[in-house]
């Protein structure tokens, strides 16, 4: 290093360095700072050795206290499964019906289900489960396919056209595409059909009222009252499935429309397909 | 000992040193994940993406769609609660470049796939409104009227070969095929198509049997995003904890 120098002006020392005959007064680093900076380097070591840090050849320093992300986070997930246990035993033994009749039961099935829903449901039926056009809206009293609380387990076991053997299924024929009805008679049944939930006493003077009962009441009922057993959709309560008026009604009658759910049986376990079909069941429409 | 006084009157000088300095530090952090065998697991699984998928990938990067989506479910409790089992890294190896991300103004896509039908992502994709009314996800509606660049598929996955991808020459020559048949069920290069990528889904995805559109690809790519995995024989213990 420099010899000492010594400012003439302010008579501090300098750091020796010469910048072109300008100096630079030594001023050292306030000494908590210092400290506190040696102390961070003995903190590291300290680290080093409890924590994983270093690299080796083949593998690297584990650490003393055996630190591990993954192992944190099975050690949570099984603390809540223990802390759950006793619950999720006893929904797997009761049926809906059961969880229903019981506070204790019922309160943890809303709690799961509400969470496996916004898991699980929210992609089609809508974060409010208000669903969207071609996704049934959850809230209402409008059920597809029966809302009793039985009915909607059995719908998320096994879905609506899916996979699974006991799906539950059918089939509108496409009118229109396979040459059933002429283009002018599909325009007369869906004037039938709007007509049902918008104007009752018109619909009774309609020409589609004839072409109706030969080919749709077995399916969707005298009035359009649908059935449930079938999944036929109601169509005299304004409630439309594929949103859009009559263009949709007509394309729906030309073309068929299929709406598709998986079977969640192999998916979740049965408490919670329990727990979800509970808490739909408690978002307003259940029978 | 060197007089600093050296290195601050000389610049190459200097900066030659603060590249070795530098260069240590790289070293350290970045040299060991080339084999450490923790960072090099290797899975089972994993396989190359057929070549719609990759189609589907180059349009997930080309519309950005890693700036509001990550693709890296990491090992804590909510999030492995809400999107599945923690990535591996396994699962990013044939990523050129990955699609890791760093921010999530959308949900993670690490694990989309099979969790939404592909009816629901060709309504997204036209307007995200019309199925998750609180989305703040631009449309994509051009992408199902816009027919996949298929001329080029070929140097794709040849590109992929050059960096590590273990592409086989049988797999580049029939690329063009594999890619048509899997969005065609019907065809006759389906079963050698799905001999080449196990657990590939075929099917037309962007339901409109009459051209192969970018939503084809992108729907097919993201449907197999986080499948590939087995984690029936993943083992999350031992070597596997860290």
């Amino acid at each position: 290093m420099s010899e000492k120098k010594i400012d003439e002006v302010s008579g501090m020392e300098t750091t020796g360095h010469d910048w072109d005959g300008i100096g630079e007064l030594n001023s050292p680093l306030p000494r908590w700072w210092v400290w506190t900076y040696y102390l961070t380097i003995l903190w590291a070591i300290g680290y080093w050795i409890a924590m994983p840090a270093w690299p080796l050849v083949s593998d690297y320093t584990r650490g003393m206290l055996g630190y591990s992300q993954r192992a944190q986070l099975s050690d949570q997930i099984a603390a809540v499964k223990a802390g759950q246990a006793e619950l999720i035993a006893r929904t797997a033994k009761a049926s809906v019906a059961d969880i229903k009749g019981n506070a204790e039961l019922l309160e943890f099935a809303l709690a799961g289900g509400r969470s496996a829903y916004a898991v699980n449901c929210v992609q089609c039926h809508g974060s409010g489960a208000s669903g969207a056009s071609g996704y049934p809206n959850l809230n209402d009293d409008d059920w597809l396919w029966g809302g009793t609380v039985e009915q909607i387990q059995a719908t998320i076991q096994y879905g609506i056209r899916s996979e699974h053997d006991e799906t539950r299924a059918n089939e509108m024929p496409a009118f229109g595409r396979d040459e059933i009805l002429n283009p002018q008679q599909v325009d007369e049944v869906s004037d039938y059909v709007m007509a049902l939930s918008q104007n009752p006493d018109l619909a009774k003077t309609l020409p589609g009222k004839a072409l109706y009962k030969e080919y749709c009441v077995d399916c969707h009922g005298a009035g359009g009252m649908g059935n449930q057993e079938l999944g036929a959709p109601k169509l005299s309560d304004g409630i439309w499935l594929h949103e859009g008026g009559k263009p949709v009604v007509v394309d729906v009658i030309t073309n068929s429309r299929s709406g598709m759910m998986p079977a969640w049986v192999n998916r979740l376990d049965a408490v919670t397909v329990k727990q979800l079909a509970v808490y739909v069941h408690s978002l307003g429409g259940g029978k | 000992m060197i007089k600093h006084a050296v290195f601050e009157k000389n610049s190459i000088l200097l900066t030659v040193g603060i590249l070795i300095v530098v260069a240590i530090g790289g070293i350290v952090e970045l040299a060991p994940l080339f084999y450490l065998e923790s960072t090099i697991e290797e899975v089972e699984g994993m396989r190359p993406y057929t070549p719609l998928e990759l189609a589907g990938r180059d349009i997930y990067v080309r519309e950005g769609c890693y700036n509001c989506h990550s693709q890296m479910v990491r090992p804590l409790r909510d999030e492995a609660e809400r999107y599945g089992h923690y990535s591996l890294a396994a699962e990013s190896m044939y990523d050129h470049p990955f699609q890791w991300g760093s921010k999530r103004t959308g949900p993670d896509l690490a694990r989309v796939g099979g969790r939404y039908s592909d009816e629901w992502h060709v309504a997204h994709m036209v307007n995200p409104r019309a199925v998750v009314p609180e989305s703040i996800m631009p449309g994509y509606p051009f992408l199902a009227t816009t027919a996949l660049d298929t001329s080029d598929i070929v140097d794709h996955l040849k590109a992929n070969q050059i960096v590590g991808v273990p592409y086989s020459d049988e797999m580049i020559a029939s690329a063009a095929a594999d890619l048509a048949a899997q969005v065609d069920p019907d065809s006759d290069d389906l079963d050698a198509m799905m001999a080449r990528y196990p657990k590939a889904q075929a099917r037309d995805f962007d339901g409109n049997p009459a051209m192969i559109s970018e939503l084809d690809a992108l729907v097919a790519y993201m449907q197999m995003l986080g499948t590939l995995v087995d984690f029936g024989t993943y083992k999350a213990e031992g070597e596997n904890l860290r």
